[in-house]
């Protein structure tokens, strides 16, 4: 018995590992996907072009790849990461070109009268996005960034391959250990799942918050 | 550590090799999805409350779990139950499981977007449930699934490297395994991720065409 609590204690290591991860790459994520999402709007071609660069770039290869881009060539170029930076890089850039086109998609989706109002208030670009577009854009970028930190969450196991200890991987030394496959497996799957679920319902939940006086305008 | 295009001719039968897995992998991966998605659909719509609520749950845990977990659960815990797959099929099953709760979704929303006026036509013209389906339901359903189903497609090609860590020979590994022989990361890595660039580069421009072609529905 006390030997089980070894184990789960290691697997809940892991889990902290991953949701380190998670977070840090998520707030990455959310950087890159407001620099690049308004990038793609911007004014100036060398902005958008830079852009739609970074975003085909990324959702182009696999996160797999470029995981292992960082890990391992990198370093070749003289440029040294731990398997932890090594991951949220990786992690980050890639899940924040996914978001990227959803900060573009919700900033487009806002009502065209909304851009005259800013006009006719005499609104600068940069004001009338601040005060105006973005509080109304950022609802309904939220449903969507929810499912983006979820499949962040499900990418993070992939760094159990370049020997970051998070859940994965500290499944995978139970196994070794103890030669049991189906617990070890079948815990993390659960707490996957458990995570996946905080994350949708934290979302949820700011949504109904930010939504609270946007009552009749937004339809 | 530079470029040495020497190496790389030298590595290019390795990688076709793999590159060959790989579109297995896909093309076999994408055709158990594309059925098992059609059946977690038809189950979800079942009159039987405890079939519809079950598959729902289960399709909901596959979704918010990581592929790589699944793939380890095929892999090392399916042979503790006497099922010992070889590697391509159990990654094939994982990828196919795992895309099928995606493109269940896309079943789902095609056959919700059918009108309820085409439903009430069928009944007043007396056809049969079967005809209703068959002649007037599908044909209307499914076209304007294809761009989306494509795009799952497209994301799962760019998965498949994970078959690499339940020892499938696909391109990923081939690459690593010709990266720890000479202990040159820089070429087999880079030429992977250029692989799946280039390649995700002409499925944006296919997709381009298949919206434009099938993602209007006509009224």
């Amino acid at each position: 018995m006390t030997q089980w609590s070894g184990y789960l204690g290691l697997i809940l290591q892991g889990a902290l590992v991953t949701i380190e991860l998670t977070l840090m790459g998520s707030v990455l994520a959310l950087i890159m996907a407001f620099l690049a999402g308004m990038g793609r709007v911007s004014r100036f071609f060398a902005l958008r072009w830079l852009a739609t660069v970074y975003i085909e770039f990324f959702r182009g290869t696999s996160i797999f790849v470029q995981l292992f881009f960082a890990y391992f060539v990198l370093p070749l170029i003289g440029l040294e990461l731990t398997p932890l930076q090594a991951g949220v890089l990786a992690l980050g850039l890639n899940v924040g070109a996914y978001a990227a086109e959803v900060v573009r998609g919700a900033i487009q989706s806002v009502g065209r009268e909304q851009y005259e109002a800013c006009i006719a208030l005499n609104f600068g670009r940069w004001q009338g996005m601040r005060h105006v577009i973005l509080p109304q854009a950022l609802l309904i970028m939220l449903p969507t960034f929810g499912n983006n930190a979820i499949e962040l969450l499900k990418a993070t196991s992939v760094v159990s391959l370049i020997s970051l200890a998070d859940l994965t991987f500290q499944a995978q030394v139970v196994r070794s250990q103890t030669g049991n496959t189906l617990v070890p497996f079948a815990t993390i799957l659960i707490i996957y799942f458990a995570l996946a679920l905080i994350i949708s319902w934290g979302i949820r939940s700011l949504e109904r918050r930010m939504a609270r006086g946007l009552d009749g305008v937004r339809v | 550590m530079e470029w040495d295009w020497n190496f790389v001719w030298e590595i290019m039968p390795t990688l076709i090799q793999g590159v060959k897995i790989t579109i297995l992998a896909t093309l076999l991966g994408s055709v158990l999805a594309a059925i098992v998605g059609l059946g977690i659909a038809l189950a979800r719509r079942s009159p039987n409350k405890a079939l519809s609520r079950s598959v729902g749950w289960a399709a909901e845990f596959i979704r918010g779990t990581p592929l790589l977990v699944q793939l380890y659960f095929i892999f090392y815990v399916l042979p503790d139950f006497g099922i010992l797959l070889p590697p391509l099929v159990a990654g094939v099953i994982g990828l196919g499981l795992h895309y099928g709760t995606y493109t269940a979704e896309v079943y789902r929303a095609g056959i919700d977007n059918v009108p309820r006026g085409q439903w009430e036509a069928a009944k007043a013209c007396n056809l049969s449930a079967t005809q209703t389906w068959t002649n007037i339901i599908i044909p209307q359903a499914i076209p304007p699934m294809i761009p989306a189903l494509a795009n799952y497609f497209i994301a799962m090609f760019k998965e498949t490297p994970l078959l690499s860590a339940i020892t499938v020979l696909e391109l990923m590994n081939q690459a690593k395994s010709v990266a720890n022989t000479y202990y040159r990361y820089i070429e087999p890595i880079t030429l992977v991720g250029a692989f799946f660039l280039v390649i995700s580069l002409f499925s944006v421009v296919l997709l381009r065409w298949l919206e434009h072609r099938y993602g209007k529905i006509e009224r």
